[in-house]
């Protein structure tokens, strides 16, 4: 046995191929003779890779250290590579037509995210701008939570939940988009980039667009990817001072 | 040969990320800003111009296609690697602005796109 554990702990990129592929094989045949394809067979394989990040803290299953190769296959090289990869079927006459919508959509997204959050953090009980300022800026992504947080002074406590409200943002995109794509009218490249502009979190974005219809990924991914820097860049400077001069 | 194709991706993925941190220095940011947006515009040129001097054969094709359908297990690998007990365990607090504010921005799309194409039609 610990002849196994060492070639695992050696191979964990391959390993971490091995455990997706059946992930993504049960989660196909479940959907299909189950669910009868109600749930798209990709969405409850995010699902089933949400709960088994259960099983281990910050960085997931990853913390396990017979799965840390998973860290490596799910980390930001590959998937900005990936990502990348799938601009090869993008139209770019269609990302022209939707330039206008994108831009809109994305600076309207960041300044919702942000004072939404603020405004429930407000009637939750927070009163110091510097901790409102810090779950505004997580209710953007969980990257602009934490690096607003470090730059106006905020309590760790407090960066700590900004995080949390970033991830389950990405949880609620992921679960939430397939199942209220039709709702919004979200079934083509137009509305695919205004979402990736309002909602982000690129992985929450490009996930439930994958559940919704693989073919709207990189449209959704095109304006996710400006998000999280337009974040960094308004929150603790524009919307910090902002805040500070109304209350 | 596949590598060409890979070779292409991986050099529009280098350049667009080098061209999104450098604008984070720009604005002064230690981050990355919209670097795989670049890298996306970069292939999507580089790729229609190569295409059409038809240099681009079946095989490179292949291997950017076989990168992007990696695409889906990728995205599976990184839910199981995510930090899913921070966010339940912050309580309740997270969860409720965590939804809420995801819901508040699903429901701007439709808005926000009607704008959009209204001005598209013009």
């Amino acid at each position: 046995m610990e002849l196994v554990y060492k070639l695992i702990d050696k191979n964990g990129l391959v390993f971490a191929f091995l455990v997706v592929g059946i992930i993504m094989y049960l989660s196909f045949l479940i959907s299909e003779k189950l669910f009868r394809k109600k749930i798209p067979g990709v969405a409850l394989a995010v699902f089933v890779g949400l709960l088994l990040a259960l099983l281990g803290s910050k960085k997931g299953i990853a913390d396990i250290p017979l799965f840390s190769g998973m860290a490596l296959l799910g980390g930001s090289m590959l998937r900005d590579f990936s990502v990348v990869a799938t601009a090869m079927g993008a139209d770019l006459s269609k990302i022209k037509q939707a330039g206008w919508a994108g831009i809109v959509g994305l600076f309207s997204g960041v300044f919702f995210s942000f004072f939404v959050g603020v405004l429930l953090a407000f009637l939750l009980g927070y009163r110091d701008i510097e901790s409102l300022t810090t779950i505004g800026a997580g209710a953007c992504t969980y990257i602009v939570g934490p690096i607003t947080g470090a730059a106006v002074g905020a309590g760790s406590d407090v960066i700590a939940i900004s995080i949390a409200i970033g991830v389950v943002k990405t949880i609620v995109a992921t679960i939430g988009t397939p199942l209220i794509a039709k709702t919004i009218g979200l079934d083509n490249p137009h509305s695919a980039l205004v979402f990736g502009g309002l909602i982000g979190t690129t992985s929450g974005v490009t996930a439930g667009l994958a559940a919704t219809d693989p073919k709207l990924v990189p449209y959704g991914a095109f304006t996710a990817t400006f998000y999280t820097g337009l974040g960094c860049l308004l929150c603790p400077s524009v919307f910090y001072f902002a805040l500070k001069a109304f209350l | 040969m596949k590598i060409y194709g890979v070779a292409l991706l991986a050099f529009c993925f280098l350049f667009g990320k080098l061209l999104g941190n450098y604008l984070g220095v720009l604005i002064d940011l230690k981050s990355d800003v919209g670097g795989v947006g670049f890298a996306m515009l970069l292939l999507m040129i580089s790729y229609t111009y190569f295409k059409k001097k038809g240099v681009v054969k079946e095989l490179t094709t292949q291997g950017i296609l076989f990168w992007s359908s990696m695409y889906l297990p990728i995205i599976v690998a990184m839910a199981a690697t995510q930090n899913v007990n921070a966010a339940v365990s912050q309580g309740p607090i997270a969860v409720v602005i965590g939804i809420i504010v995801t819901l508040c921005g699903f429901f701007l799309v439709p808005l926000i796109s009607k704008i959009g194409q209204s001005k598209n039609q013009k």
